[in-house]
C-alpha cells in the first residue's frame, strides 16, 4: 500500500490497479493491496473504523445479546464505513484494516483488543453473506470441507439430528438446516471436544453455524500471526522510516477519543455563577463534582486539579470573566486577593487562550482523565478509577445512587470498566438510559441537562 | 518339583563378563526358602520353592532379555518400514525416537536413541532396564546434532508420536469396592473390560483409525497405542480434542468431579457406548460384584445423584424396609435398582429421569488421563516391559475378545523362567519363547497388529515414493 501526499494528484482506487481481494463483499485481508492512498484519507479511514471497533468493544462489556450484537454491528458499519463513492468502499474497508493493523500491533495489549474486535466483526459480517459468498471464504481459508450429499444426509440423517438436540440446537432439518459439511476431524478439534458434531470413519459432520466458528478462528489466527510481523515491521524499519509522516498518526490514533471535543459550548451548556452550585449538585459527573466540592471546601485545589475542573467549566459555558471571578472567589479566602491575581489568574486566562501562545485547550475526555495519576493530596483523576471502595461508595450514595445500581456500578468498576460505571451512575440518577456510554464529563453535563430541561418543560 | 532355574542358567549369569547391575543377588534363589544364611554354591542341591511369592529378581531380567523379550518385532514395529531396502526410506527415523530407561538404583536415563536393530537389541541386553519408556520421534537426531540452546534452528521439536491413551484402574477407586489402589481382581477387572470396548469402538468406527494396539500395563490398567499415519502426526491440540471426546467425568464448579450428561438426548457416542457396553456391565456384572446398593453407605451414594429429594427419600425408606425383610430370593442389588429405575424413568423432568444414565456413567464409563494424551512428548511405557512389583508381563490385549483376558494368569517373569527350564534344549526355530506362555502374547503382537501396520507402512511408502516420481516426471517432460 502506498500512501502518497494530499497536494499529488490523486490516483483513483480503481480495482485496475490494485490487487483488491476478488471476494467483494467480505475481504479477507490476506495480502496488503497494491493501493495509493491519500494521507489524510490514511487517517480519517482509520478513524471511522475505528469507530466501529470501539463501537463493538463497548457493545460486549455491556453484555448485549447476539441479536443486539447483530444489529449494531450493522448499525456502526453502515453509518461509518460509507463513502461519497459507492465503488470506493470496499477499498475504505481494506484500507482502514491495514491502517489500523499497524496502530494495533505495537503491544500485547493492543494486539488483543484489535484481535478480538476484528474477529467478533468478521464473524457477524460473515454471518450475513449469501450461501455461495461463504463458500467462497471457505475456500479461500483452504478449509477441505465437502458438502455432503443428499443421500450421505439422508442415511445420517437421524445421527445429526442427535448430535444437535444434545448441544441445544433445536434444527427442523428443513432444507437451509440440512447443509451440513464434511470435513477430517483433525480440522476442527473444537468441534471435537465438546462432542459438537456427528464423527463417523474419521470425518466430522459440521453443521452452517458451526461453520461460521471454523471460519472465524482461522481469520483470528491469520490475524494474529500477521500482527505479530507487522509489529516485527514496524519496529525495525517502518517506524523509522515514517518518523515524519505516518508514524505520528499511528501513534496518536490508538489514544485517540472520538467524539466532540466540547472546544465550542453550545446553548445547554451556559451556565451562570449564581447557578453552579445548583447545577453541580444536579448535572456534574462525579469526577467534577469531587473537585468543586473539594474547592468550596478547602480553598484551594492543585494544578491538575484547576485544570481538571477548569477546562470542564469552560466547555460547560462558563466564560473567561465568570471564571476567573469564581476561581478568585475560592482561592482568595486561602491566599488572598493579591496572591490570586499574581499566581493564578495568569494560567485561568492561559486556559481560554487569553495568554501566551493562544492555544485553546480543549476540556479533557474521560479516557485522559482515566489515565492521569493523582497523588496525596491530589483531587483530580476518575473516581471510579482512583477511589478506593469505600470513598467511592460514600461519595456515590452522598450523590444520590440506590444500593441495587450502587452493586452494578461496583461490580463494573471491579472489572476497570470505570466509563460503564459512570454510565450506570447515570442512568440511575437520572432514570434513563445512556444508551451511547459516557466519554467525556461535558458529555455528561450537556445530556443531563437535556434530560432535566425535558423533565422540566414536558411537566409544565 | 525343583523351580529354581537350574545350573546351566546360573552359569549363564556368572560367566557374563558385562553384569552392570550392583545389586544383583546370585544367591538369591537359595535363600528363597528364608533361613536367609547367605549364598551358597551354585551346585548344592536346591530346595523347593513352592511357596515363592511371584517376586520380582533383576537378575532375572537378564534372561528374559537375553532370551525372551522380542526385540526385532520391537525394532520392526519401532521402524515402520523404514528398515527396508526401498529408496523411499528413511534411515534416520529410528535414531530419532527418543528411548528412555529406568534402572536399578532408581536411576533415569532419559534420551536413548538407536540406529540400527543391533544397536537397540544389544542396548537393552547390557543394560536391563527395569522399564523401558518410548517417546516420540524427533525433528533431529539428538546423537548427531549439537543442541545448542541459543541456535534457533536445532530446536528439537516432536514430529510423531504414537496417539496414546492410559487407563488406570486406582482412578475408579471412588465406584469400586472390591480393591482400592494398585490392586485388581476379577470383580473390578470388567471395568478395563468396558474402557476397552468403549474406546476402541470409538476409535475405529467414528474416528477412523485401524492400527491399535491395546496393551496390559502390568499391574492395574490398559495401554492403548493408535499407530496409524495420520494418528502419528497430530498435533496436541488434536490429540487434546480426541481426548476431550472422550471425556465425561470432570469438574465442575466447585471442583467436584462428577458425571452430568447434558441435553435432550446423548450424543451418539455416549448413546451407543450406554446401549452396545455400559448398560449390560453395570446390569449384569457391576451391579452384583460391587454390591452397588446393599448397605446403606453404599446405596446412600447413589441416591445422592437423584435430585429429586422425594424420590430419593422414598427409595431411602424402600431399602430400609427391605433390610428388615432380608427376603434372599433375588440379589438384592437387582431389585433395587429395578426399583430406581422405575421411580426415576417415568418422572416428567428429564434431569431426573437422565439421572439413570448419569449413574451408569458414574460406575463404568472410562476414565482416562487426559495428560498422557494431550502431549506428543509423554512417555509410555513398551509392550513386553515386565512390572517390576509383581513381575507379571505387559502383554498385549485383543480388543476382539478382551471379556476373556484374565489379569490373574498373565504369565509372570519367573513362571517364564520355569517354562524354560523345562523345555531345556529343545530347540525352536521361532526363538525361545515359542517354549512359553509368551508365545500366544507375541503371535497376538503379530498377526492382529504388527504384520497388518507394516504391510500399510509399505505400501505408504511406496505410494508416496511413486507420487514424487511422477511429479518429478512431470517436471521434466516438457
Amino acid at each position: 500500500m502506498q500512501v502518497v501526499r494530499s497536494h499529488q494528484s490523486h490516483r483513483s482506487f480503481s480495482s485496475s490497479s490494485g490487487s483488491v481481494s476478488a471476494s467483494p463483499t467480505l475481504p479477507l485481508y490476506r495480502s496488503a493491496p497494491e493501493l495509493e492512498v491519500r494521507l489524510e484519507d490514511f487517517e480519517s479511514f482509520a478513524i471511522d473504523r475505528l469507530r466501529v471497533l470501539k463501537g463493538i468493544s463497548d457493545g460486549l462489556s455491556r453484555g448485549k445479546k447476539p441479536d443486539e450484537m447483530e444489529k449494531l454491528v450493522n448499525e456502526l458499519w453502515k453509518t461509518n464505513m460509507r463513502h461519497q463513492d459507492s465503488s470506493q468502499v470496499p477499498n475504505k474497508d481494506i484500507i482502514s484494516h491495514f491502517v489500523l493493523r499497524l496502530v494495533y500491533c505495537r503491544t500485547e495489549e493492543l494486539r488483543k483488543w484489535f484481535l478480538s474486535m476484528e474477529s467478533a466483526l468478521f464473524r457477524h459480517r460473515f454471518r450475513n453473506q449469501t450461501a455461495e459468498a461463504q463458500r467462497a471464504i471457505m475456500e479461500e481459508f483452504d478449509l477441505p470441507c465437502k458438502a455432503v450429499s443428499n443421500a450421505e444426509f439422508e442415511s445420517l440423517k437421524e445421527k445429526l439430528g442427535q448430535v444437535a438436540r444434545s448441544i441445544g440446537h433445536n434444527l427442523s432439518l428443513s432444507t437451509t438446516d440440512a447443509i451440513y459439511y464434511k470435513v477430517p476431524f483433525e480440522e476442527v478439534p473444537e468441534l471435537v471436544t465438546g462432542r459438537k458434531v456427528f464423527i463417523n470413519q474419521g470425518y466430522a459432520y459440521v453443521a452452517m453455524n458451526q461453520v461460521v466458528s471454523l471460519v472465524a478462528t482461522i481469520f483470528r489466527s491469520l490475524l494474529s500471526k500477521a500482527l505479530i510481523l507487522t509489529n516485527r515491521k514496524w519496529a525495525t524499519s517502518i517506524r523509522e522510516q515514517e518518523q515524519h509522516r505516518l508514524t505520528p498518526i499511528v501513534e496518536a490514533l490508538c489514544s485517540s477519543y472520538l467524539g466532540p471535543d466540547f472546544s465550542q459550548p453550545k446553548e445547554y451548556g451556559e451556565i451562570s455563577l449564581k447557578d453552579i452550585d445548583q447545577v453541580a449538585k444536579s448535572s456534574f459527573p462525579l469526577c467534577m463534582r469531587h473537585l468543586f466540592e473539594k474547592l468550596r471546601e478547602d480553598h484551594h485545589l492543585k494544578h491538575a486539579g484547576r485544570m481538571q475542573l477548569g477546562l470542564f467549566l469552560k466547555g460547560v459555558g462558563l466564560n473567561v470573566d465568570d471564571s476567573l471571578a469564581f476561581w478568585r472567589e475560592e482561592f482568595s479566602k486561602k491566599v488572598g486577593l493579591e496572591k490570586f491575581e499574581k499566581e493564578y489568574a495568569y494560567n485561568i486566562r492561559h486556559n481560554y487562550g487569553k495568554e501566551g501562545k493562544k492555544t485553546d485547550y480543549t476540556p479533557y475526555s474521560c479516557q485522559k482523565i482515566i489515565l492521569s495519576t493523582p497523588g496525596v493530596g491530589d483531587h483530580h483523576g476518575c473516581p471510579y478509577r482512583h477511589f478506593g471502595e469505600e470513598n467511592l461508595r460514600a461519595a456515590l450514595s452522598r450523590m444520590g445512587v440506590n444500593s441495587r445500581a450502587m452493586e452494578d456500578v461496583m461490580g463494573k468498576v471491579r472489572n476497570r470498566d470505570y466509563q460503564l460505571a459512570c454510565t450506570l451512575t447515570f442512568e440511575a440518577l437520572h432514570a434513563a438510559p445512556c444508551d451511547a456510554g459516557i466519554n467525556h464529563p461535558n458529555q455528561y453535563f450537556s445530556d443531563s441537562q437535556r434530560l432535566l430541561k425535558a423533565k422540566k418543560d414536558s411537566s409544565t | 518339583m525343583a523351580t529354581v532355574p537350574p545350573i546351566s542358567v546360573m552359569s549363564f549369569h556368572l560367566n557374563r563378563a558385562s553384569l552392570s547391575h550392583s545389586t544383583v543377588n546370585l544367591s538369591l534363589p537359595f535363600m528363597l526358602d528364608g533361613d536367609g544364611d547367605g549364598g551358597e554354591a551354585p551346585s548344592r542341591c536346591p530346595r523347593p520353592i513352592a511357596a515363592l511369592p511371584n517376586e520380582f529378581n533383576p537378575s532375572y531380567l537378564k534372561i528374559y532379555y537375553n532370551k525372551l523379550f522380542p526385540h526385532a518385532d520391537l525394532y520392526r514395529w519401532m521402524s515402520y518400514g523404514n528398515d527396508g531396502k526401498h529408496p523411499a526410506c528413511d534411515s534416520s527415523y529410528l535414531g530419532r525416537r527418543k528411548f528412555s530407561y529406568t534402572l536399578d538404583n532408581d536411576i533415569f536415563v532419559r534420551y536413548n536413541t538407536f540406529n540400527s536393530a543391533a544397536e537397540l537389541e544389544n542396548s537393552i541386553k547390557d543394560k536391563c532396564p527395569l522399564k523401558i519408556d518410548i517417546g516420540p520421534i524427533y525433528n533431529l537426531n539428538i546423537r548427531y546434532e549439537s543442541l545448542n540452546a541459543s541456535a534457533g534452528d536445532n530446536v528439537l521439536t516432536p514430529v510423531e508420536r504414537e496417539l496414546i491413551f492410559d487407563i488406570d484402574m486406582s482412578d475408579y477407586d471412588d465406584v469400586r469396592y472390591c480393591c482400592s489402589g494398585a490392586d485388581v481382581c476379577l470383580n473390578c477387572w470388567p471395568l478395563m473390560i468396558v474402557a476397552v470396548k468403549v474406546i476402541d469402538t470409538s476409535l475405529r468406527d467414528d474416528f477412523g483409525f485401524r492400527h491399535i494396539l491395546w496393551v496390559y500395563s502390568g499391574r492395574r490398567g490398559v495401554h492403548c497405542w493408535v499407530c496409524d499415519r495420520k494418528a502419528r502426526r497430530l498435533t496436541n491440540e488434536q490429540r487434546a480434542a480426541v481426548a476431550d471426546y472422550f471425556r465425561v467425568y470432570k469438574e465442575n464448579e466447585n471442583n467436584y468431579k462428577k458425571v452430568s450428561l447434558m441435553g435432550q438426548v446423548l450424543h451418539p457416542f455416549l448413546a451407543r457406548s450406554y446401549t452396545e457396553v455400559l448398560k449390560e456391565y453395570f446390569e449384569t456384572k457391576l451391579l452384583t460384584s460391587q454390591n452397588l446398593l446393599s448397605s446403606k453407605e453404599r446405596y446412600e451414594k447413589i441416591l445422592e445423584m437423584i435430585p429429586d429429594q422425594s424420590i430419593a427419600s422414598e427409595l431411602r425408606g424402600k431399602w430400609q424396609e427391605s433390610r428388615r425383610s432380608s427376603s434372599a430370593k433375588e440379589d438384592i442389588n437387582i431389585v433395587q435398582w429395578e426399583q430406581l429405575k422405575q421411580l426415576l424413568q417415568k418422572h416428567k423432568a428429564q434431569g431426573v429421569r437422565r439421572c439413570v444414565e448419569e449413574i451408569v456413567f458414574t460406575y463404568t464409563y472410562p476414565r482416562l488421563d487426559m495428560e498422557v494424551s494431550k502431549h506428543m512428548n509423554h512417555l509410555l511405557k513398551a509392550p513386553f516391559c515386565v512390572h517390576p512389583k509383581i513381575g507379571r508381563v505387559c502383554v498385549p490385549i485383543n480388543p476382539n475378545n478382551c471379556e476373556e483376558f484374565d489379569p490373574t494368569t498373565v504369565p509372570t517373569l519367573i513362571q517364564l523362567l520355569e517354562e524354560l527350564n523345562r523345555e531345556g534344549l529343545r530347540s525352536d526355530v521361532e526363538g525361545e519363547w515359542n517354549k512359553t506362555s509368551l508365545a500366544n502374547a507375541i503371535k497376538l503382537f503379530r498377526s492382529s497388529f504388527l504384520q497388518p501396520l507394516l504391510k500399510i507402512c509399505k505400501e505408504e511408502l511406496e505410494s508416496s515414493y511413486n507420487a514424487k516420481l511422477q511429479q518429478s516426471k512431470n517436471l521434466l517432460s516438457w
